[in-house]
């Protein structure tokens, strides 16, 4: 691809972070940008359920009250939105999803993953990106509860892929086992959503 | 129209116009090779690259009508914006750029539903290319425009989106006997009756304003599609 004619760049000083930033992204700083497709819902953490299903041995539910019961996982790291924002050393606190996994009991069969909003809003990701550490449904951002338009009360987080598949206001998690697209997904962008990689939109490698 | 909403590769844009309609807004219209043709409400996504490989990119929401022979972006500079900055102060007549869509396949229109677009500052683009289809197919009954603005001056479009019969909300200035004020709820409601879908384009406490206001005048939330931009501190 050609050069830019003038163009050389200003966002150069990110350091010795440079290489945390994927391709493609600019370090945002302190601000934290916000994408929302729907209007931003008002929950009410005591109406609020999580519930884990669809191919699972014992579909699972947990009220707000039962899912803080449940033992702590926090996430310290960074984030990557795939409108070209990575935000450096945030720091999240819930719940780690293989905590849920566990209690329901994946089936054998189940490889995909549909997490689903209150609004309606679902993203959809292989199983083997929310096992093994890298997933989590949070309820803390940075030692304060989570704001609302970033998803407050609590959201999914799976920092390891662009911001969409950490679905906001998540309250079910439904194990697959076929893909099939989510919200984002049917609109143009990729199954998976690598940042490393980058893969942003639908044809995407 | 085939209800899955085109999109487009990777390919080059040249500069055909610029002009710079206020020191905080340059409006772009480029050549695409290959070009697909987008629903309104699509966007861009435009790229940099420097000597050394480095690239920056930015999404913006197409302007132009479908038919209009150049794709045309307005694109807000941003305070220490790396790829608004540079469209603003160095981008000329010629230079080309690497450019991909049209992309998303939410946030559009094509006249199917009868309309509610309440837009604020820059958000008014995507509004901008519904009316202008709007026009040319004849269905300007079937969308309303709602633009708010600091400024007569400090909204883009502001003439053309008056010429269509939109409302414009000015919120620092006074209009005839309209007194400097965000919109009312009772002046929406004429707007919103019969309307079956809603659109909110602006930045995060625009977006927030602009579906509260909604849901006071009846425009039930699961009709309502909202692109925002911007940070919360």
């Amino acid at each position: 691809m050609p050069v830019t004619r003038g163009f050389f760049g200003k966002r150069r000083d990110a350091g010795e972070r440079a290489d945390r930033l994927p391709p493609g992204q600019y370090d945002t700083g302190q601000g934290w940008p916000t994408l929302t497709a729907e209007v931003t819902p008002h929950l009410v953490p005591e109406q609020w359920t999580m519930t884990v299903d669809g191919h699972v041995e014992t579909p699972t539910t947990w009220s707000w009250r039962e899912i803080h019961a449940l033992p702590a996982s926090s996430y310290v790291g960074d984030i990557h939105c795939v409108t070209t924002w990575s935000k450096f050393d945030t720091t999240f606190a819930g719940v780690s999803v293989d905590t849920l996994l566990e209690a329901a009991g994946p089936r054998p069969e189940a490889a995909y993953v549909m997490a689903h909003s209150t609004t309606g809003y679902t993203t959809n990701l292989p199983l083997a990106d929310v096992t093994g550490g890298k997933a989590w449904v949070v309820w803390e951002y940075d030692g304060r509860p989570l704001p609302v338009e970033h998803g407050g009360p609590v959201r999914l987080l799976v920092p390891h892929l662009y911001f969409w598949k950490s679905a906001k206001w998540v309250t079910r998690l439904e194990l697959m086992v076929k893909d099939r697209p989510g919200f984002w997904e049917q609109n143009g962008y990729h199954d998976r959503g690598d940042p490393w990689l980058e893969q942003r939109y639908q044809g995407d490698p | 129209m085939t209800d899955t909403a085109p999109a487009g590769a990777w390919t080059t844009g040249r500069l055909i116009q610029v002009d710079r309609p206020s020191d905080r807004l340059v409006r772009l219209r480029f050549h695409v090779e290959d070009r697909v043709d987008h629903w309104p409400g699509q966007h861009y996504v435009l790229r940099l690259r420097a000597p050394d490989g480095y690239t920056a990119q930015r999404s913006y929401s197409i302007a132009s009508d479908p038919h209009d022979p150049l794709l045309e972006l307005m694109i807000e500079c941003l305070p220490d914006g790396e790829v608004s900055g540079f469209m603003h102060d160095v981008a000329e007549v010629g230079d080309e750029f690497e450019l991909r869509g049209p992309i998303g396949g939410w946030f559009t229109w094509t006249g199917e539903q009868p309309a509610l677009v309440v837009v604020g500052g820059s958000g008014v683009v995507p509004a901008v290319s519904m009316a202008r289809y709007a026009k040319r197919l004849g269905l300007t009954d079937r969308l309303r425009v709602v633009a708010v603005a600091r400024t007569y001056d400090e909204l883009p479009y502001a003439a053309e989106l008056e010429r269509y019969g939109a409302f414009l909300a000015l919120t620092r200035e006074n209009v005839g006997a309209r007194v400097a004020h965000p919109p009312y709820p009772d002046e929406l409601v004429p707007l919103a009756e019969g309307v079956e879908r809603a659109y909110v384009c602006g930045s995060v406490g625009f977006a927030s304003f602009a579906t509260r206001l909604l849901g006071e005048v009846g425009v039930r939330s699961d009709t309502i599609r909202v692109e925002q931009f911007g940070a919360t501190s």
